[in-house]
């Protein structure tokens, strides 16, 4: 605000506008979050943030690449199958007698490569995201159950170590070395996002493809890039989600998609894309993570107000972002 | 020579080929593969035979997939299909389970028409968020998907609902004529929406709007209103749907129920050829789009594939029906047979944006 008063007028309520969704978003956590302090007293442990991160760790990641492609004005439906795919190879691959590093390069080399082929056929045959990533998952569910119909555990110490090693206090506070990764994850895209010649591209294309081809933007390269980002996420996530349950299981992270583009709405990033920040999809991930967490020590609700729960605020969120844009044409 | 190559110009441009083409082959296929498998036999008055149970079994995805056409020939889309078909049988089998007489005609009518009711207010809350105030329909629809699961769980109190009600089993199971009911369900809902689309002039007001809102609005057409309604007509199928899929198993399950049905009618819609961007419908296309969805369904079951690895298929399929309609791909594949142009690929030019 102290800079706003040296500019022009216009420019001062235009600015906090444009962060509304993010802050509103801030503000419910910070109030979700005052609630269960007051009602539960174990709340306030300074252990249930991390467990949030412990257990959402590999939503935040998926949620930060499919950051990306809706910016753009994509979308992308084969994320959660990709997650549950990549930890189903590196189980299958382990058992085999794989070694580890090996195992770890094959599986974040599936889902870029799938999202690459996606990114093409969207961009060179003009077909929908919707339809492409929609059999983009169907491919990499199938793709599950070809490899086991069951669940295959994993056994491989790298893995086991993984998931067990706590950083900090291994009786009092820690987190699990998968969410070093996912805030790495999202140091890095925060930065390609702001800084980079990438990151303005994805915003240029999201806000009007029409001019980004005009201005001479590599629309074509920067369409492709976000899916492949996106598809390099989702094998990222699958691979924490394989350190957290230490198992490939066929039909794991089913409708992971639908959390995923919530977070992402909740986080302020406007569907029609040009407009967001990985920082917003963080406090969504949150705001899903304490939902989970409340309804938890409550104990009397039910898992299916979740799901209740989650579309409300889909719908607050949407309502809100939808104001505020009408206001500011 | 010239004339038999304009007449197979004129037939492979025509928009139902290919997927008829795909359907036949399929059908072709299965019978080498298993030669009794067009075979119908009739037992007790009944028809039975592979033929007829993927009639049967398509019945519902019909009824879904005939509702998307409409919404999205508007532009539109509704992924809130699937819960509305677990929420509409939820309520059917909940309310019918409560009471003394299952076997009732009359308590059955009224579980359906409050389920009916139910799903019509569900359909106008997604009709209201696009229409009136304007939001992207993948998201507006996407809300009650979300929380449309979460509803018909409370409903059911997170427990399988067995009902024992015969007039109820027979939405699913029972028969006329011959055939299955659920085929002339289908057929009937069918045929009653190709005449109010086709034999007046809501088809075209319908395409209009999906072509563009504004125009359509500047023209006299009431648009907000008209997108309104081919939400609640999607919801209305999908109402009837969910009452045969908890028919055909005669219990509700808040969770599995319509699962994923959303998507099997979205594909079937465009296999059929309706464009996602709006602006044309062809009910006959998706019909036979439901069709194939519903024969490579049973196809890879009586090969004994398991059901979760038929999206291999599925994803094969999507693919390539809709790389073959798609008409960036088709000018690609022409441009290399230079000596024959196919008009297809002009005839449908569609609503593309001028690059540069």
């Amino acid at each position: 605000m102290t800079t706003g008063t040296l500019t022009a007028g216009r420019a001062r309520f235009r600015l906090p506008r444009k962060q509304i969704p993010v802050l509103a978003t801030l503000a419910l956590l910070l109030v979700m979050y005052g609630i269960g302090v007051s009602q539960y007293t174990a709340f306030s442990n300074v252990q249930v943030i991390f467990n949030v991160f412990i257990d959402n760790g590999f939503l935040l990641v998926v949620a930060v690449g499919m950051t990306f492609v809706i910016l753009t004005g994509g979308i992308d439906l084969s994320v959660g199958s990709v997650v549950a795919m990549t930890a189903m190879v590196s189980a299958a691959l382990l058992k085999d007698g794989m070694p580890a590093a090996l195992v770890l390069v094959i599986a974040l080399l599936i889902g870029p490569t799938l999202g690459l082929v996606m990114g093409c056929i969207i961009h060179f045959f003009e077909i929908q995201p919707f339809i492409v990533t929609l059999a983009g998952m169907f491919f990499a569910r199938g793709m599950c159950t070809f490899i086991s119909g069951a669940s295959i555990p994993i056994t491989d110490g790298f893995w086991t170590s993984m998931s067990q090693e706590r950083i900090g206090n291994p009786q009092g506070n820690f987190v699990s070395i998968s969410v070093l990764i996912a805030f790495a994850v999202v140091v890095v895209a925060a930065y390609t996002l702001a800084y980079t010649r990438l990151g303005r591209n994805v915003y240029a294309i999201g806000g009007n493809p029409q001019s980004a081809l005009l201005m001479g933007l590599p629309v074509a390269r920067t369409r492709i890039a976000v899916y492949t980002i996106s598809g390099l996420c989702s094998a990222i996530g699958g691979i924490l989600l394989s350190f957290y349950t230490l198992s490939g299981a066929p039909l794991i992270a089913v409708g992971m998609e639908l959390d995923v583009i919530a977070a992402v709405v909740i986080g302020g990033t406007v569907l029609t894309g040009g407009a967001g920040y990985v920082f917003g999809t963080v406090l969504g991930v949150l705001v899903l993570g304490v939902i989970q967490t409340l309804i938890t020590f409550d104990g009397s609700l039910n898992s299916w107000w979740t799901k209740i729960v989650i579309g409300g605020l889909l719908f607050a969120f949407i309502l809100l972002q939808r104001l505020i844009g009408i206001r500011y044409k | 020579m010239n004339d038999t190559m304009s007449r197979y110009r004129t037939m492979t441009g025509h928009r139902l080929f290919w997927p008829a083409a795909v359907l036949f082959v399929m059908l072709a296929a299965n019978t080498i593969y298993r030669p009794g498998f067009l075979s119908i036999e009739l037992k007790d008055g009944h028809l039975y035979g592979t033929p007829i149970d993927i009639l049967r079994l398509s019945a519902p995805l019909i009824l879904v997939a005939l509702g998307m056409t409409l919404v999205i020939s508007t532009g539109g889309i509704d992924l809130s299909v699937g819960s509305l078909c677990a929420i509409s049988g939820a309520i059917a089998c909940m309310y019918i389970s409560k009471q003394p007489d299952q076997n009732s005609v009359g308590v059955v009518v009224t579980a359906l028409a409050m389920a009916m009711g139910v799903s019509l207010v569900l359909g106008a809350w997604n009709g209201v968020l696009v229409a009136v105030i304007g939001i992207q329909p993948i998201i507006a629809t996407l809300i009650l998907m979300v929380a449309g699961r979460g509803l018909a769980q409370l409903i059911t109190e997170g427990q399988i609902i067995t009902i024992n009600s015969e007039p109820y089993r027979a939405i699913g199971l029972g028969h006329a004529l011959t055939l299955p009911l659920a085929i002339f369900i289908a057929l009937a809902a069918a045929l009653l929406v190709a005449a109010f689309t086709r034999r007046t002039a809501l088809g075209m007001i319908i395409e209009s709007v999906g072509g563009n809102a504004t125009a359509s609005r500047l023209a006299g057409i009431r648009s907000g209103r008209v997108i309104f309604l081919a939400y609640v007509i999607s919801a209305a199928c999908a109402a009837v749907a969910g009452f045969m899929m908890t028919a055909n198993v005669s219990s509700a399950d808040g969770n599995a129920a319509g699962l994923w049905v959303e998507l099997d009618a979205i594909l079937a819609v465009v296999i059929g050829g309706t464009s996602l961007a709006g602006g044309r419908f062809f009910l006959s296309g998706t019909i036979i789009g439901a069709l194939i969805i519903q024969t490579l369904t049973t196809t890879v079951y009586a090969m004994d594939i398991s059901p979760q690895t038929s999206l291999l298929f599925k994803a094969v399929v999507v693919i390539a029906v809709c790389l073959i309609q798609a008409p960036a791909f088709r000018a690609r594949f022409s441009r290399r047979r230079r000596h024959a142009p196919p008009p297809a690929a002009i005839a449908d030019k569609p609503k593309e944006q001028v690059p540069a």
